[in-house]
C-alpha cells in the first residue's frame, strides 16, 4: 500500500516535470507554428547551467539564474536564427531546431565532457518529507512538485489575467489576425520562445539533480515529450497535461513493477511503452486526446 | 429528371454561430446557376459544405440523385463534382502542364499507378493540351504555377477544375480581382468550358451573373431569400432591398 | 522536379555510369575505396529519403528504421546462406533487404501516415525510438548492442566472384546504386510520383481533384522504404555486421543531414549530399573530436542561408558560367572565402581549446595548422576570438559584396 502511494506520488512529480516540458513546447508550437526539436536540449542546458552555478554560488541562485540564462539563449536563437529560417517555412524552422539540438549536445560535450556530472540535490532539500507506514518520501520530490505547480499556476495567471497573455491566447489560434491588429508579433514570438525554453530550463534545474545530468538526457527525454504532444493532441495544453500524467504513470510503474507479460518482464519492455501508447492513440484517435491544430 | 445538384435543408453552425440556416436548392442538369449575396452571407461556406471541405451540421446534399453528405472531398470529386477556389489554390512548384495533368489523372483511370510513364499517356496528355488551349496558357505550359500572373493563375484555377471532366462544376468568384478585359475573357472561357455541364457559380460581378446565369439564387444571412430567372430576381423587391439597390446592372461593391 | 529534362537525358546517365565504373582508378587506394563504397550505399539511402522529403513533402526523423531492419533481415539471410539453408547469389540479397524494408514500410507506414506535416515528423521519431528500444529488448533476433556479424564470402561464388575483396563489393554497390537511381528517377515520372509532388505542394487541392492524400503518402513511403531496405542490405554486406546503430536516431539524423546538405529540390541532390557527408565525416572524425559540432554548424548555416543545398549553389553558378559572366564573381567569392576561412580559424581555435581544457586527460597541447599551441595560454584564446570576430565582420561585408555583384550580373 505504501509502495503504491510512493509510486503514485513519483508518477505525479515525474508527470508534472514532463508537463513543464510539454507545455513549453505546445505554447511555442501553437503560437509560432515552430516545433522546437531542441526543446529537450534546453532542458539539458538548464540542468548543466544549474550544476555550474551551484558550484560557483549555490543551488538557490541557480534556481533563478539558470532558467533566465536558458531563456536569454532562447531569445537570442529566435532573434538571430529562427526568424531567418521562418521565411523558408515551417520545415526549415524544424530543421534548424534539429541542427540546434546537435549543436547544443556537442557544445555540452565540449564544455562538460561526455560523462554525467555530479549535479546533486542540495543538502537542505535532501531528506525525508514525510513517512508513510515506514517508507520515507523524499523532500526533494515534494519540492519538484511544488516548483512545477507554482510555475504552471503562474503561466496560467499570465495567460488569463495579463494583456500579453490575452495577445498570446489570441495568437494561439489566429496569429495572422493578431498581427493585423497591430501587435508586435515578432517581439511576442521572441518572448514566448524564450519563455518556453526557460520553462524547459527550469524543469532541467529541478529534474537534473533528481534524475541524472548527462549529455544523453536530451536525446532520452525529447522523444517522450513529442509522444506526449502527439497523444495529447497538437496545440492542446489540456491534452498535454493529461498525456504527461499518463506517461508519467506508465513509465514510473512499468520500471518498478515485476509483472510478467508474454514471457517478458514489464520492466524490460518499459522503454517501449510510451511509444506503444502513441501508436495505439494514432490507430484509435489520430487527432489525439484533445487535438485542435494540425501540425 | 432528377436534379444534378440538390441541397436539402442544409444547416451549418460553427459552435453556436449559425452560418447556413436551412438552405434548400436544386440545380437542374445543364443549368448555369449563380449564387449572389452580400459579403458574410455564407456563400463560400456553402461551397465548402457541398464540396466536402466542411461537414454539415444537418441536412443533405445530393449529387445526381446520390447522397454525398459528409463524404470526403476526394470521394465527392470522384462522383463527378469539381470546384475552384476563391483564393487561388494550385500546386505552386509544378508547371502549368503538370497542374493540369494531375487534375486529369484520376478521371483517366491511372489512380495510384507507379508503373505507367506520364510522358507515354497519350490520352492524358492530349486532354491536357486541349485544356491548355481552352484556357489560353499553352505558351506558359512549362512555367511554374507559383510564378504566373494573377489572371493567369485564375485561368489555371479554372483549368484545373474542369480538366478532370466533372459534370458538376462549382466556381467560386472566378472573376475576382480582374480587369474588364480579363473578366470578359474569363466569362467567355466559363461559357465554353461549361457547355454540357452543370454550373454553380458564386459571383459578385452582376454583369457576369446576368450574362451567364440561367437561374440566380440570392443568399442573405445564411438563407435563400429568392430564387429564379435573372429577370425575376432583378424585379424582386426583397432582393433589391437586401443587395442590388435600385439598379440591377453594373458591379456591386465587393 | 526542376531540370528533370536535362537530368533525364541519356548523356547524364551514361556519364554517371562511366564515373561509377572508373572511380576506383581516379581515386586509388583502399581508404578511398571504402569511402566510395559508403558513398554508394548512402546515396541510395539518401535518394530514398528524398522520395519522402523532397518529392512527398514528408519530413521523417526515423527513416533508418527501414534500412536498419532491411539490414537485419539480410544479415540473417546471409548467415542462413552460409549454413546452406538455401542458395542465392549474393548480388540478389539487396532485393531481399528491399522487400523487408517494404514490408516494414507497410506495417509502420499505416500508422505514421495517418497524420501529415509536423505531426508525421514526430510520429516517425517515436517509431524510430520504439524500434531502437525493441532491438535492444530482443537480443535473440537482434543480437543486442553488439549486433550480429556475418561473412559475405559464404555461399556459391558468382562467375568466380566471392565478393571478399573490397573492389568486388564496391562494384556490387555501384551496380545497385545505378539501378536504384534509375528506378527512383523513373518513379518521379509516374502518376504516383507526380501526385506525391502535388500532395507536397497542396494536399487540400489534391483531395479536390480526386486523390486520397493519405493513400498517396502511404504508397510513397512504402516505395521509399523498399529502397532504404536495399541500402541497408548493402551496408550489411559491406561491413559484415549489423547492430542497433543501424536503426538509431543518429543514423536517421545522418541521412537527413546528408540529403539536406546535398539539396532537397533536386533529384541528384541527395547523391551529392552523400558524397559530401561521407567526406566530411571521414576527413574530420579522425582529426578532431568536435567533428559533429562542425557538421551541425555547417548544417545550421545551410538551413539558414542555402536551404536548397549545395546543389542549388552549384546550379546557380552554371547559369552564370554559361553567360560567360563568371569572371565578375571571382573576386567577391574569393573575399567571401577569405572571410570564411578567418572566422573558421578562430572558431576552430576556440573549440579545440575548450576541448583540451575540459578533457583533463589529454593535456593542453594541441597542433593546429602546423602550429604547436597550448590551450592554457590566453594568447590562444585572444587570438582565436579576434580571428572569429574579424572573420564574422568581414563575412558580412563580403556577403553584401557578393550580393551586389550578383544583382549586377543578373541584370546585365
Amino acid at each position: 500500500m505504501d509502495f503504491l502511494l510512493v509510486q503514485v506520488l513519483n508518477s505525479i512529480s515525474y508527470g508534472l516535470l514532463l508537463f513543464m516540458l510539454a507545455s513549453g513546447l505546445t505554447l511555442v508550437f501553437s503560437l509560432m507554428g515552430v516545433l522546437n526539436f531542441a526543446h529537450a536540449s534546453f532542458y539539458m542546458l538548464g540542468a548543466y547551467f544549474a550544476y555550474q552555478i551551484s558550484r560557483w554560488i549555490g543551488f538557490w541562485p541557480a534556481l533563478v539564474l539558470a532558467p533566465l540564462g536558458v531563456g536569454a539563449l532562447g531569445m537570442a536563437v529566435e532573434r538571430f536564427a529562427l526568424r531567418r529560417a521562418h521565411r523558408y517555412g515551417h520545415v526549415a524552422e524544424l530543421l534548424f531546431t534539429f541542427g540546434l539540438a546537435y549543436l547544443i549536445e556537442e557544445a555540452t560535450h565540449l564544455v562538460w565532457g561526455r560523462s554525467a556530472v555530479p549535479y546533486r540535490v542540495p543538502p537542505d532539500l535532501d531528506g525525508p518529507l514525510f513517512s508513510i507506514m515506514g517508507t520515507q518520501y523524499p523532500m526533494y520530490r515534494g519540492f519538484m512538485m511544488l516548483v512545477a505547480v507554482a510555475m504552471l499556476v503562474s503561466i496560467w495567471l499570465v495567460l488569463k489575467k495579463t494583456r500579453i497573455g490575452l495577445v498570446i491566447q489570441a495568437a494561439l489560434t489566429h496569429p495572422q489576425t493578431v498581427e493585423a491588429l497591430g501587435h508586435n508579433v515578432p517581439r511576442v514570438f521572441m518572448l514566448v520562445f524564450g519563455g518556453g525554453v526557460a520553462l524547459a530550463g527550469l524543469a532541467g534545474v529541478i529534474g537534473g539533480n533528481a534524475f541524472i545530468t548527462e549529455p544523453g538526457m536530451a536525446a532520452a527525454l525529447g522523444p517522450i515529450v513529442f509522444v506526449i504532444v502527439v497523444v495529447g493532441g497538437m496545440g492542446s495544453l489540456g491534452g498535454a497535461f493529461i498525456a504527461s500524467l499518463l506517461i508519467g504513470f506508465i513509465q514510473t510503474f512499468a520500471v518498478s513493477l515485476d509483472w510478467g507479460l508474454f514471457g517478458y518482464n514489464i520492466s524490460q519492455v518499459a522503454p517501449v511503452l510510451p511509444y506503444l501508447v502513441m501508436v495505439l492513440m494514432l490507430i484509435v484517435r489520430p487527432k489525439g486526446l484533445m487535438g485542435t491544430r494540425e501540425g | 429528371m432528377s436534379a444534378a445538384l440538390e441541397l436539402v435543408d442544409v444547416h451549418k453552425s460553427f459552435g453556436s454561430t449559425r452560418i447556413i440556416n436551412g438552405v434548400s436548392l436544386s440545380v437542374a442538369p445543364g443549368e448555369r446557376h449563380a449564387i449572389i449575396g452580400p459579403n458574410g452571407a455564407g456563400k463560400s461556406t456553402l461551397y465548402n459544405l457541398v464540396s466536402g471541405r466542411f461537414p454539415l451540421t444537418s441536412g443533405a446534399i445530393r449529387l445526381n440523385g446520390e447522397d454525398v453528405t459528409n463524404l470526403r472531398p476526394y470521394q465527392i470529386n470522384r462522383k463527378g463534382l469539381a470546384r475552384s477556389f476563391q483564393v487561388t489554390n494550385l500546386f505552386n512548384n509544378l508547371s502549368v502542364y503538370e497542374n493540369l495533368r494531375c487534375a486529369v489523372l484520376w478521371g483517366a483511370g491511372y489512380r495510384y499507378s507507379f508503373w505507367h510513364r506520364l510522358s507515354r499517356l497519350a490520352s492524358v496528355n492530349a486532354r491536357v493540351d486541349e485544356v491548355l488551349a481552352k484556357i489560353g496558357l499553352a505558351r506558359r505550359a512549362r512555367t511554374a504555377a507559383g510564378t504566373l500572373s494573377y489572371a493567369e493563375q485564375r485561368a489555371l484555377e479554372i483549368g484545373v477544375t474542369i480538366a478532370g471532366g466533372a459534370s458538376v462544376i462549382l466556381l467560386d468568384e472566378p472573376t475576382a480581382g480582374m480587369s474588364r478585359t480579363e473578366t470578359a475573357h474569363a466569362v467567355e472561357l466559363v461559357r465554353q468550358v461549361t457547355v454540357d455541364k452543370t454550373l454553380l457559380m458564386v459571383e459578385h460581378d452582376m454583369g457576369v451573373v446576368f450574362d451567364l446565369a440561367d437561374r440566380i439564387s440570392v443568399l442573405v444571412y445564411g438563407e435563400i431569400i429568392a430564387s429564379g430567372t435573372p429577370q425575376e430576381i432583378r424585379a424582386n423587391a426583397a432582393v433589391q432591398a437586401a443587395y442590388l439597390g435600385t439598379l440591377g446592372k453594373g458591379k456591386a461593391h465587393a | 522536379m526542376k531540370l528533370s529534362l536535362r537530368m533525364g537525358s541519356s548523356l547524364v546517365w551514361a556519364v554517371t555510369a562511366v564515373l561509377l565504373v572508373v572511380a576506383p582508378w581516379i581515386f586509388p587506394g583502399s581508404f578511398a575505396l571504402t569511402l566510395l563504397t559508403q558513398m554508394g550505399t548512402l546515396a541510395i539511402f539518401a535518394l530514398s529519403y528524398n522520395m519522402l522529403l523532397g518529392q512527398g513533402g514528408m519530413l521523417s526523423f526515423g527513416h533508418a528504421v527501414y534500412s536498419g531492419l532491411g539490414a537485419y533481415v539480410t544479415v540473417h539471410a546471409l548467415n542462413l546462406l552460409g549454413r546452406g539453408a538455401f542458395v542465392t547469389p549474393l548480388p540478389l540479397l539487396p532485393l531481399l533487404g528491399g522487400v523487408a524494408g517494404l514490408a516494414f514500410g507497410v506495417l509502420f507506414g499505416y500508422v505514421t501516415t495517418k497524420r501529415a506535416g509536423t505531426t508525421f515528423a514526430m510520429i516517425s521519431l517515436g517509431i524510430g525510438e520504439m524500434v531502437y528500444a525493441c532491438v535492444l529488448m530482443f537480443p535473440g533476433f537482434f543480437g543486442g548492442e553488439a549486433g550480429i556479424s556475418t561473412n559475405r564470402t559464404v555461399g556459391q561464388p558468382l562467375l568466380g566472384l566471392n565478393f571478399g575483396p573490397a573492389l568486388q563489393v564496391y562494384y556490387l554497390v555501384a551496380a545497385w546504386s545505378f539501378l536504384c537511381m534509375l528506378a527512383m528517377y523513373a518513379l518521379t515520372g509516374t502518376p504516383l510520383g507526380r501526385m506525391a509532388n502535388a500532395v507536397r505542394d497542396n494536399p487540400e487541392r489534391a483531395e479536390f481533384i480526386g486523390y486520397d492524400t493519405r493513400k498517396v503518402r502511404f504508397l510513397q513511403l512504402v516505395l521509399s522504404a523498399f529502397f532504404a531496405g536495399v541500402s541497408g542490405a548493402l551496408s550489411c554486406i559491406n561491413f559484415e555486421i549489423v547492430g542497433a546503430e543501424n536503426v538509431s536516431a543518429l543514423r536517421s539524423g545522418g541521412v537527413l543531414l546528408a540529403t539536406f546538405i546535398g539539396g532537397i529540390p533536386f533529384f541528384f541532390g541527395p547523391v551529392l549530399g552523400a558524397v559530401i557527408f561521407i567526406l566530411f565525416v571521414a576527413a574530420l572524425s579522425g582529426v578532431t573530436k568536435a567533428w559533429l559540432l562542425y557538421l551541425g554548424l555547417f548544417f545550421c548555416a545551410m538551413v539558414l542561408y542555402a536551404p536548397g543545398g549545395v546543389a542549388s549553389l552549384l546550379l546557380a553558378q552554371i547559369g552564370v558560367i554559361r553567360a560567360g559572366k563568371f569572371g565578375r564573381l571571382v573576386v567577391p567569392y574569393a573575399a567571401g572565402a577569405v572571410a570564411c576561412a578567418t572566422a573558421l580559424c578562430g572558431l576552430i581555435g576556440i573549440v579545440e581549446s575548450v576541448y583540451r581544457l575540459s578533457d583533463s586527460t589529454q593535456g593542453t597541447a594541441m597542433r593546429l595548422a602546423g602550429l604547436q599551441l597550448d590551450a592554457a595560454q590566453s594568447a590562444v584564446w585572444v587570438g582565436s576570438s579576434m580571428l572569429l570576430v574579424a572573420g564574422f565582420v568581414a563575412l558580412r561585408f563580403a556577403a553584401r559584396f557578393i550580393g551586389r555583384r550578383w544583382t549586377e550580373v543578373k541584370a546585365a
